[in-house]
């Protein structure tokens, strides 16, 4: 769902849900997982509803995802970077599960 | 770290007023939770009201930047301040909890230019991936050229709306078209209809012809507005392509694991739900216009006082002509004083600097150089046509009739 793709941008790959997915150098996380259609970033701890990209912008919290590493993060603020493995925001326990 | 000034926020008004700080030798840093700098800037990218050029925010975002390394600003990215402790200490922690050689920065002055954020539009279903803010869908479109989703509705009528509604058009997704939400008790009269047409009277500008702006202009009368409200079509009038319906309004947003369909009530001439008129309409993403407001919490946590303009979309720090707070050596320019357009912001940014310059001496600004940067604010505000809200002027100066009246009561007597 990408209005140009300009080819002068390097490509990126990284994992999300252990799903190997392409952005261009430059995207955030969010963007880059809405370009290749997927809109459901977690499920919220509480009711377990699927939440996605809201504000846009850093302020709400609600797009967070978990990087392995650094824990939690905005991923409409965070650029991806090659090889980067990420999953669903959320309550995670020691295992990742 | 040690400073004269950290700025807090990164765009068009932090980095002109970090410029003028820098270029009279102060040490300024400016600290932004992005890892680029220029703020909303980067999102920005419209055909100028008045000239016949376009307005190109990620390129004035990059002259900015330039110029602001090359006076010698400390530019740091990915940070965010989550405390500030008068005297003053900046803390700071990494946006991507990465581990910081230093988490406190101690300044003698600091600037929050931390911009706007949105109010919330709680319309049923809104949780849903798809359904996002207005700014959401902009920064989607012209930073990362993503289309929020393929049939996209847009909720709320401002100029914000129209314009990425245009955008949203111009990318080639079908825009199903601008309405309101159903649900008044929610929203300051949203669903009204008489509402929506005085919002149409005010981003009349953007109308494509003579005939559309006058109709903008006599909308602005209450009378005026019972017979169009009566009379406005049923499936929406279009503006610039996009069908503008008030007679319908948005009751609900549908899906299981996103957006699938929303459902739309019809309303009588005066805004009321017509019993039994809902349909459903498929959607994949759905845009919430609440209007911006500024992003208030580190003035907040300073101890600034604050004021409710509703002219300037909402509860604002008290500040004073000089963009002086109550708090004591904070200053405040941009999207945080009130919502206006990126060329205010960098007018009220050069103010800003320059006033902080004179308050802890450095350089050697007169009173002359303040009171000129002062009109240039006015007079900048006086030329843009992208306005939010039509009584700036007149909220401006209740700002500072509320200045005043603050300095009279803390006189001792």
């Amino acid at each position: 769902m990408r209005v140009t793709s300009p080819a002068s941008k390097n490509k990126i790959n990284f994992q999300f849900e252990n799903h190997t997915y392409e952005g261009l150098e430059g995207d955030s996380i969010a963007a880059a997982l809405l370009a290749n259609g997927v809109r459901t970033l977690r499920y919220s701890d509480q009711s377990g509803e699927p939440r996605g990209i809201y504000c846009g912008i850093g302020h709400c919290y609600e797009c967070r995802v978990y990087l392995e590493e650094l824990g939690e993060i905005r991923s409409c603020i965070t650029p991806i970077q090659e090889g980067m493995v990420l999953y669903c925001g959320g309550r995670r326990d020691g295992d990742g599960g | 770290m040690e400073v004269d000034v950290a700025v807090i926020g990164g765009g068009p008004a932090g980095l002109k007023a970090a410029i003028e700080i820098a270029s009279r030798g102060g040490k300024v840093v400016v600290l932004d939770e992005n890892e680029a700098f220029g703020g909303k800037l980067l999102a920005q990218l419209h055909k100028e009201p008045t000239e016949n050029k376009w307005w190109n925010g990620k390129e004035v975002a990059l002259q900015l930047m330039e110029e602001a390394v090359s006076h010698g600003v400390l530019l740091v990215s990915g940070v965010q301040v989550w405390g500030l402790e008068k005297g003053w200490s900046v803390y700071i922690s990494d946006t991507l909890n990465r581990p910081l050689p230093s988490t406190i920065i101690h300044s003698k002055a600091i600037l929050l230019a931390t911009g706007a954020t949105e109010k919330p539009l709680p319309i049923p279903g809104w949780t849903l991936p798809g359904v996002m803010t207005i700014g959401a869908a902009q920064v989607l479109l012209h930073v990362y050229n993503v289309k929020p989703g393929q049939k996209v509705l847009i909720v709320g009528l401002d100029v914000l709306s129209l314009s990425v509604a245009q955008s949203l058009l111009l990318a080639g997704v079908d825009v199903k078209g601008i309405v309101l939400s159903a649900h008044k008790e929610l929203n300051e009269q949203q669903s009204n209809i008489l509402a929506g047409l005085a919002k149409l009277s005010t981003i009349r500008h953007l109308a494509p012809n003579r005939m559309l702006r006058w109709c903008g202009f006599l909308l602005k009368f209450s009378p005026i507005q019972f017979l169009v409200a009566y009379f406005f079509p049923k499936k929406g009038l279009r503006i610039a392509g996009i069908p503008i319906v008030l007679k319908k309004a948005l009751v609900s947003i549908e899906g299981n694991e996103s957006v699938e369909y929303v459902k739309l009530a019809s309303l009588d001439s005066f805004g009321n739900r017509i019993e039994g008129s809902e349909t459903s309409i498929p959607i994949d993403a759905v845009c919430l216009s609440g209007g911006l407001t500024p992003l208030s919490e580190l003035a907040a946590i300073a101890g600034c006082k604050f004021v409710r303009l509703d002219g300037l979309s909402g509860t604002v720090a008290l500040h004073n002509s000089f963009l002086e707070t109550t708090a004591d050596h904070i200053f405040v320019a941009g999207n945080i004083t009130g919502i206006e357009s990126a060329k205010v912001a960098m007018a009220q940014g050069i103010l800003a600097g320059k006033s902080i310059c004179a308050k802890l001496s450095i350089g050697n600004v007169s009173n002359q150089e303040l009171g000129s940067a002062i009109e240039h604010v006015k007079s900048t505000r006086v030329q843009s046509k992208f306005q939010f809200h039509s009584n700036i002027r007149e909220a401006r100066e209740q700002m500072e009739a509320h200045w005043n009246l603050e300095m009279t009561e803390r006189r001792p007597t």
